[in-house]
C-alpha cells in the first residue's frame, strides 16, 4: 500500500506530483477532500489535497509545493518507494451544484487543489471560468489540466513574463463586471484569498475558499486546525476545509500558520545539512 | 487470628521507588521504579486473605485480588498473573493508571487505618515480570467459528473485545484512525506515566493470537460501518473514545500557544514531539504555563510542560483541592515536581501580543456556593476580583466529548442528547442489530478499567450472538 507508482517534478522542481496506490481512499475520494500523509515513523502528519483520484486503477495523486522538511522528505521519495501512512479521504467534500456561470481562481499550488473542484463544477453542468496565476511562467502548474477542466481560462503572471501581466483579482474584477457570476471559488495563499474575498464582497458574489490551517489528526479529536468564521470557532479538518470566504478571519489564520515557524527552519535547515552529508 | 493480624500490622505499606523528583522533571522515563521479588512479596504478607474481600467490590472487573496476592506471597508469580489475566487483559496497564484510591485499595479493609495493600503495585509487577522474562505462551484458543467481527478503535475497550473474541475462535479485525494502535493509551497518557513499549507489546500480544490491525482507517470516511457489513463482518464493535476536545469558550483562545490538552498530548507522546528534531513534530516550549483543569489530563500536561523545559507551571482550577478529578498519586507526583496549583480561579480572557501568540490569561476568584447536579459545591465568581497572570503555553484539559465523525455517519445508532451512544449496560448492544459499544463513546469518558469492563460485557454479548444468534 501506498507505493508510489508515479512521480513527476514541475515548476523547476519546485513542485512535485505523486501518483501512489490507495485503493480503499480513492473509492471513497471527492473533489475538495483532503488525506494525511506521513513518510517515515519519525514524520510529521502533513494534509495535502487529493488532485485527482482513479478509483478503478486505485490511484490517488497529490500535487505539492516543496516548503520545509516533510515536504522535502517526501520530494526525496521515488517511484517504487512508499509512503508509511495515509489516511483519508478526509474534510467535507465541495458541495457541487449547477449555479450557472462560476469563476474558480488559483494561486500558486492552490491551482492543485482547485483543478479536481473546477472539473466537478463543470462536470455538473456550470459555465466556468478559470483564473490561475502564478509568480512567473517557469512556476505556473496545470494549465492545460485546467484548459479541459474549464471552459474558459485565463492565466496570469506577477512579472508579466506569460498571459496576463498582473493579478488574478484583476481578471476576476473584469468578468464579476462583465457577467452574472453566481459562485466564486478561491484557493490559494492566505493573502490572495483575503484579498480576493475583499473584491467579490464588494460585487456581493458568494465566494468559497480553502483553508489550509495545521492539523495533526485530520478527524476533529485535537483542534490544532481551528479557524474563526463568522466569529465561530471552527475545525478546518471536519468542518471544511471549504468555507463562506467572506466570513473568514483571515488575520487569524496567517498568524496561526506561523505558529512553528522557528522550529520549522530549525528542522528544515538540518535536513538540508544531513542531504549534503549523506 | 487476632495474633495474625497484629503481626502482619508491624509490615508497613511498602514504598514505591521512584525518580527524584528534581530529576524526573525534566525527563520522560517514568516515574515510579516497580517492585522487586522480595518487596513485592513483602507487600503481599499484608493481605489478610479476607473471607468477603471488600477489595474485589471496588474493582471495576472484579479481579480475584486476595487469590493472586496469596500467590505472589509463595512466589507463584506465574500462576498469580493468570489468575489475574481471568478478569483483567490489560494489569500492567491497570496497575499503573487505575485510580486505586477509590476503587480497589480504597475499599481494602486496612485502607481504615489509612494503609490499604498496595494491590496497584502488586498487578503492575506480576504483569512486568511477565513480560520481561514470562515464555511468551499464548493462551489456548478455541477452534475457528468461521465469525468475522470488527473492532472500531484500539483503545482499552476495542483490545478487550479482540483479546477476548480471537480466543473464543472467532475471526477479528481492529481499525484505528491513527497510525498507531492503543487510543489514549498511547496518545494522550505520557510516557513517563505508562511506557508505549508496554501498550505495543499488548498489541502485539494480540497479533500473534491472530488478531488483524488496519491502522489509517478512519471509519465513517475511509469505510463505513454498513461496508464494514457488506464485507462480510457479523458484527461490530464501537469503542471510538471521547476523541472530541472541549474549550473554554472564552475570548483569546484562538492564540498561538493555546492548546487543548489532546493537541498538546497528542503532539508530545503520539508525535514524538519531546524530542524534536528527531522526530519532525514541532510543539510550542513554554517558560510558564497554565494548565486549565484538575483530571489526570491536566496533571499529563502540566507534568509534561514541566518535562519540555518550563520554568513554572501552575494548575488553574475553578473549585478546590477536594473536587480535583485526578488519581491522587498524580496530583502528589505533579506537587513533588513544583506545580503550583491555583485553585478557586477562573479563566475570562486570554491575552495576546502583536504576533497573535499568548502572553497571558485574565482570571477571576472563585468561592464555594451550594452544591450543582454532581453534588459538588458550585464555584461563584467573586465580584472584582480579576487578576491576570502571565503565560506563554496555555493547556486546556477541562474534559471531551463525543466526536460526531463516526455517529454521524452511521444510520440506525441512537445517541443521547450529548452525542454518545446509547448501549445497553448489561450487554453494550446499540439500537443497531450487530452493532456494540462500549467504553468513553458510551459513558463519557471515564477511566481504563471502565473501558475494558465494557469491553468485556460486549465481548460476551457478541460471543452469544454469533455463537445462538442472540
Ligand atoms: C487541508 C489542506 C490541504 C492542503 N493541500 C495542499 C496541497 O494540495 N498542496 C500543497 O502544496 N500544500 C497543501 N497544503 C499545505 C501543506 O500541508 C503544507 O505546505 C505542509 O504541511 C508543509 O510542511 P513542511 O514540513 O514541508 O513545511 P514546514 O516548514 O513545516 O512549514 C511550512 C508552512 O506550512 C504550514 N504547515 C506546517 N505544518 C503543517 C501541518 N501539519 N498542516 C498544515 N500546514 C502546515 C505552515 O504554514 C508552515 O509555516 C494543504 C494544507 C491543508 C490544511
Ligand atoms: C491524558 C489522559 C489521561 C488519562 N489518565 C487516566 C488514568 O490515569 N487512569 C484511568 O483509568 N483513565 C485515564 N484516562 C481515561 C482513559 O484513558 C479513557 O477512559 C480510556 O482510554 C477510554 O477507552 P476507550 O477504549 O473508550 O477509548 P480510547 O482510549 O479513547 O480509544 C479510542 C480509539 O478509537 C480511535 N478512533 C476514534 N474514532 C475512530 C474512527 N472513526 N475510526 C477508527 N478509529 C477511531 C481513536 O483514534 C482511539 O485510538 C485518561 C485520559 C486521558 C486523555
Ligand atoms: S484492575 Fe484496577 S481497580 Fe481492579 S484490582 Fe487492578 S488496579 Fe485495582
Ligand atoms: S480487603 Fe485488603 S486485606 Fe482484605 S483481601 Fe482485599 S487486599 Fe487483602
Ligand atoms: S486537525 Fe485535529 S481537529 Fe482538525
Amino acid at each position: 500500500m501506498f507505493e508510489i507508482l508515479k512521480r513527476q517534478e514541475m515548476a523547476n522542481g519546485t513542485v512535485v506530483r505523486n501518483d501512489i496506490s490507495a485503493p480503499k481512499i480513492a473509492a471513497k475520494a471527492k473533489p475538495g477532500q483532503f488525506v494525511i500523509l506521513r513518510a517515515n515513523e519519525t514524520g510529521e502528519r502533513i494534509p495535502l489535497t487529493m488532485a485527482d483520484s482513479d478509483p478503478e486503477r486505485g490511484i490517488i495523486t497529490i500535487i505539492y509545493q516543496v516548503v520545509g522538511k516533510s515536504t522535502a522528505l517526501f520530494k526525496s521519495l521515488q517511484v517504487g518507494e512508499k509512503f508509511q501512512d495515509i489516511i483519508g479521504p478526509l474534510g467535507q467534500p465541495t458541495h457541487l451544484e449547477k449555479l450557472g456561470k462560476v469563476v474558480c481562481v488559483g494561486g500558486g499550488t492552490g491551482v492543485a487543489v482547485l483543478h479536481p473542484i473546477t472539473r466537478g463544477l463543470k462536470e455538473t453542468g456550470n459555465h466556468v471560468y478559470a483564473v490561475i496565476g502564478a509568480r512567473s511562467k517557469d512556476l505556473l502548474i496545470l494549465e492545460d489540466e485546467m484548459k479541459k477542466a474549464s471552459h474558459e481560462l485565463f492565466v496570469c503572471t506577477d512579472d508579466g513574463s506569460y498571459g496576463h501581466h498582473g493579478f488574478v483579482t484583476d481578471v476576476l474584477k473584469d468578468i464579476l463586471e462583465r457577467e452574472d457570476i453566481k459562485l466564486v471559488v478561491g484557493i490559494g495563499p492566505v493573502p490572495m484569498m483575503k484579498f480576493l474575498c475583499k473584491v467579490t464582497e464588494e460585487y456581493g458574489v458568494k465566494t468559497l475558499v480553502s483553508l489550509n490551517a495545521i492539523m495533526v489528526d485530520g478527524t476533529g479529536m485535537c483542534g490544532c486546525c481551528r479557524v474563526t468564521v463568522g466569529n465561530e470557532t471552527r475545525f478546518a479538518c471536519v468542518d471544511g476545509p471549504e468555507f463562506d470566504g467572506h466570513k473568514v478571519d483571515f488575520d487569524e489564520l496567517s498568524q496561526r500558520l506561523n505558529a512553528y515557524k522557528e522550529q520549522e527552519k530549525q528542522s528544515y535547515e538540518r535536513y538540508l545539512k544531513e542531504c549534503r552529508m549523506g | 487470628m487476632a495474633e495474625k493480624a497484629s503481626k502482619e500490622k508491624k509490615i508497613p505499606r511498602q514504598p514505591m521507588p521512584e525518580q527524584e523528583p528534581g530529576v524526573r522533571r525534566r525527563n520522560f522515563l517514568e516515574v515510579p521504579k516497580g517492585y522487586d521479588e522480595k518487596t513485592a512479596m513483602l507487600e503481599a504478607q499484608r493481605c489478610l486473605q479476607c473471607k468477603n474481600p471488600s477489595c474485589v467490590k471496588g474493582c471495576p472487573v472484579s479481579v480475584d485480588i486476595p487469590g493472586f496476592i496469596k500467590y505472589v506471597k509463595e512466589g507463584e508469580f506465574t500462576k498469580a498473573i493468570r489468575h489475574i489475566w481471568n478478569k483483567n487483559s490489560l494489569p500492567a496497564v491497570c496497575g499503573r493508571v487505575c485510580p486505586q484510591e477509590l476503587q480497589c485499595e480504597g475499599n481494602c479493609i486496612l485502607a481504615k487505618k489509612g494503609q490499604p495493600v498496595a494491590i496497584g503495585n502488586l498487578e503492575r509487577f506480576v504483569a512486568d515480570l511477565e513480560r520481561e522474562q514470562g515464555t511468551g505462551e499464548l493462551p489456548p484458543k478455541a477452534p475457528p467459528t468461521g465469525k468475522r467481527v470488527a473492532v472500531v478503535g484500539s483503545g482499552p475497550s476495542g483490545l478487550t473485545v479482540a483479546g477476548d473474541l480471537i480466543q473464543k475462535g472467532h475471526e477479528v479485525t481492529i481499525f484505528e484512525a491513527f497510525h498507531k494502535p492503543g487510543g489514549v493509551l498511547v496518545y494522550g497518557i505520557p510516557e513517563f506515566r505508562l511506557p508505549k513499549q508496554i501498550v505495543s507489546s499488548e498489541v502485539n500480544f494480540l497479533e500473534r493470537l491472530g488478531a488483524k490491525l488496519e491502522v489509517d482507517t478512519v471509519v465513517g470516511r475511509t469505510v463505513s460501518v454498513d461496508e464494514l457489513f457488506e464485507q462480510g463482518f457479523d458484527a461490530v464493535f464501537l469503542g471510538v473514545g471521547a476523541g472530541l476536545p472541549r474549550f473554554l469558550n472564552i475570548p483569546g483562545e484562538n492564540l498561538i500557544g493555546v492548546y487543548s490538552a489532546n493537541e498538546y498530548l497528542t503532539r508530545a507522546n503520539l508525535m514524538k514531539a519531546y524530542l524534536f528534531p528527531e522526530y519532525d513534530t514541532p510543539i510550542v516550549i513554554g517558560k510558564d504555563v497554565c494548565v486549565f483543569g484538575a483530571g489526570n489530563v491536566a496533571m499529563d500536561s502540566a507534568r509534561t510542560a514541566m518535562r519540555l523545559g518550563a520554568d513554572r507551571v501552575r494548575i488553574v482550577y475553578r473549585r478546590s483541592r477536594e473536587e480535583m478529578p485526578a488519581r491522587k498519586a498524580e496530583v502528589h507526583h505533579a506537587e513533588e515536581e513544583g506545580i503550583e496549583f491555583h485553585l478557586l480561579t477562573a479563566p475570562t480572557r486570554f491575552l495576546g501580543d502583536e504576533q497573535g501568540r499568548v502572553t497571558g490569561v485574565e482570571c477571576l476568584q472563585m468561592e464555594l456556593g451550594e452544591p450543582d447536579d454532581s453534588g459538588r459545591r458550585r464555584p461563584v465568581p467573586i465580584e472584582g476580583s480579576e487578576f491576570a497572570l502571565d503565560c506563554d503555553l496555555a493547556v486546556i484539559a477541562v474534559g471531551a466529548g463525543a466526536n460526531p465523525l463516526l455517529t454521524k455517519n452511521t444510520e440506525g445508532l441512537k445517541l443521547n442528547k450529548w452525542g454518545y451512544i446509547e448501549a445497553d449496560p448489561e450487554t453494550g448492544k446499540t439500537s443497531r442489530p450487530g452493532v456494540w459499544a462500549g467504553g468513553d463513546i458510551v459513558t463519557g469518558s471515564a477511566t481504563v478499567i471502565l473501558a475494558m469492563g465494557a469491553g468485556r460485557t460486549a465481548s460476551n454479548s457478541i460471543h452469544k450472538y454469533l455463537t445462538w444468534g442472540w
